[in-house]
């Protein structure tokens, strides 16, 4: 082994990158509090495009509190919502990168915590699910690790705010349910949920995989920038269909009566078995965070 | 839109003028509580002994506020989904709360009781939690602190925005409001 400088070589010529721990923390921790703080771009202008279209007067007002309140967020530095969320983790760690200085996970944990207490963020996390007592420092993430090719390791916090998870729901539907199935229980769900998950809403959904890849499909379709579409043609269609028929139901603004109860449909699929075509909708709340680093 | 401005506490009369839709700008001094804190106060009702607050003619916030930074009187403090107090709410308007903010459906237990004791619910806007602490001028813990930002809060609010969502007459504007723009 040769070393040079943050890169060493293996036998055989791999260059292979190290990254200390103590980067993944800080990263981290920058990451907690900047999605709590800065609203995307891509949200900025999905509200703003929904409050030229919107019909009720309520909801255009709601939708212009919205803005607002991304503005002082963002200006002041403060959390766009109380519920700063349980802290999803995604990371896509390169193969050939090499994490010194200690365990992955805590460091992401270290970083929740500092970021969380840095950031004057609310501590929304109970150590047992019966039990019910709080942490204290917003910790654990919850951890979704993907070993890709490279030698990045990319870094994306989610916020995810209770009141939206609450509302989102899976299903094992039989094939012979097809894509009206689908469409029928993405409705539903939606439905159902009314004005508790925060409309306007981004709506994730997943199909196909198992049961838990189909659950963590429709959380990564939240992480696609608001408004772009599937590259698949015909999930892209379905995207826009769900899009109309959500926005059609009246729910709108907070629920309480409107055009826009969506900003978005996000599907992503998977191969699924022979026997099963799970449907997964994960609802997301208009504070729709995340922000991504590359180390 | 004309908004109707309300200062706490209610009484029956203030809350029977109320109908859905109307935009209210609540002042003065409002409660906090959430699920965990309005347990303990059942548990207290139950046991037969007094609450660390007088809820007669006061309004509850749901609402779980972020902590705030110094030089801030409070943090971000947008409301909770209501429907987790719906098992406890009935008990409160029972001995005389007259107001709750929150976002979502209540049950229609809790709308049948507020029609009864005359009582309303209040949509605040879920989400516009840095523009709602804008509002929020005095912030103390009154009861609970273990409870952290479950904790019973004493808020001194000024024109603080609302919808009337549920009103004496037992309407409901999440039913009303989708029906008109529903196209299917």
């Amino acid at each position: 082994m040769y070393n040079l400088g943050k890169h060493y070589f293996l036998k055989g010529g791999t260059k292979i990158k190290t990254i200390n721990v103590e980067e993944i923390t800080n990263a981290t921790a920058k990451l907690c509090m900047e999605a709590n703080f800065f609203l995307g771009q891509d949200m900025i202008d999905a509200f703003k495009n929904a409050y030229e279209k919107e019909l009720s007067l309520t909801g255009k007002e709601i939708i212009e509190q919205l803005i607002k309140n991304a503005e002082i967020a963002r200006t002041e530095e403060v959390p766009m919502c109380q519920d700063t969320g349980f802290a999803v983790v995604f990371v896509e760690l390169g193969q050939e990168v090499h994490i010194v200085g200690g365990p992955l996970e805590d460091a992401i944990n270290e970083g929740v915590r500092r970021g969380y207490a840095e950031g004057y963020l609310r501590k929304s996390i109970v150590g047992h699910p019966l039990e019910r007592v709080n942490t204290g420092d917003n910790t654990p993430a919850v951890l979704h690790l993907k070993l890709v090719p490279g030698d990045n390791l990319k870094i994306t916090v989610a916020p995810k705010g209770g009141g939206s998870e609450n509302m989102s729901a899976i299903k094992m539907l039989k094939p012979a349910e097809g894509v009206e199935g689908v469409k029928k229980f993405v409705l539903d769900t939606v439905k159902a949920a009314g004005p508790n998950p925060c409309p306007p809403i981004v709506v994730g959904v997943g199909i196909g995989g198992t049961f838990e890849k189909c659950a963590l499909l429709a959380k990564e379709a939240l992480l696609r920038s608001v408004g772009i579409p599937n590259p698949r043609p015909e999930i892209a269609s379905l995207e826009k269909e769900l899009l109309e028929e959500i926005n059609k139901t009246g729910i709108g603004p907070q629920g309480l009566g409107g055009r826009y109860t969506a900003l978005a449909v996000h599907i992503e699929i998977y191969p699924a078995h022979i026997a099963s075509l799970p449907v997964a909708v994960n609802i997301n709340c208009h504070a729709s965070r995340h922000k991504e680093i590359i180390l | 839109m004309t908004k109707i401005k309300l200062t706490t506490p209610l009484t029956d009369e203030m809350v029977e003028k109320l109908r859905i839709g109307q935009r209210v700008l609540l002042n003065g001094v409002i409660y906090t509580g959430r699920d965990a804190a309005h347990k303990k106060l059942v548990e207290l009702l139950d046991a037969g002994r007094e609450l660390p607050i007088d809820v007669k003619g006061q309004i509850i916030y749901y609402v779980g506020p972020s902590p705030a930074k110094p030089g801030q009187v409070i943090g971000s403090a947008g409301p909770t989904t209501s429907g987790r107090m719906d098992a406890y709410a009935p008990r409160l308007i029972d001995i005389g709360l007259k107001g709750m903010v929150g976002k979502g459906k209540r049950l229609p237990e809790v709308i049948k009781s507020m029609k009864q004791h005359k009582a309303v619910y209040f949509a605040a806007v879920g989400g516009a939690a840095a523009l709602i602490s804008k509002c929020i001028k005095e912030c103390e813990v009154v009861a609970y602190p273990e409870l952290g930002p479950e904790a019973i809060h004493r808020l001194v609010v000024e024109d603080f925005p609302v919808i009337v969502v549920n009103d004496t007459l037992g309407g409901d504007l999440y039913e009303e409001g989708s029906k008109i723009y529903a196209t299917t």
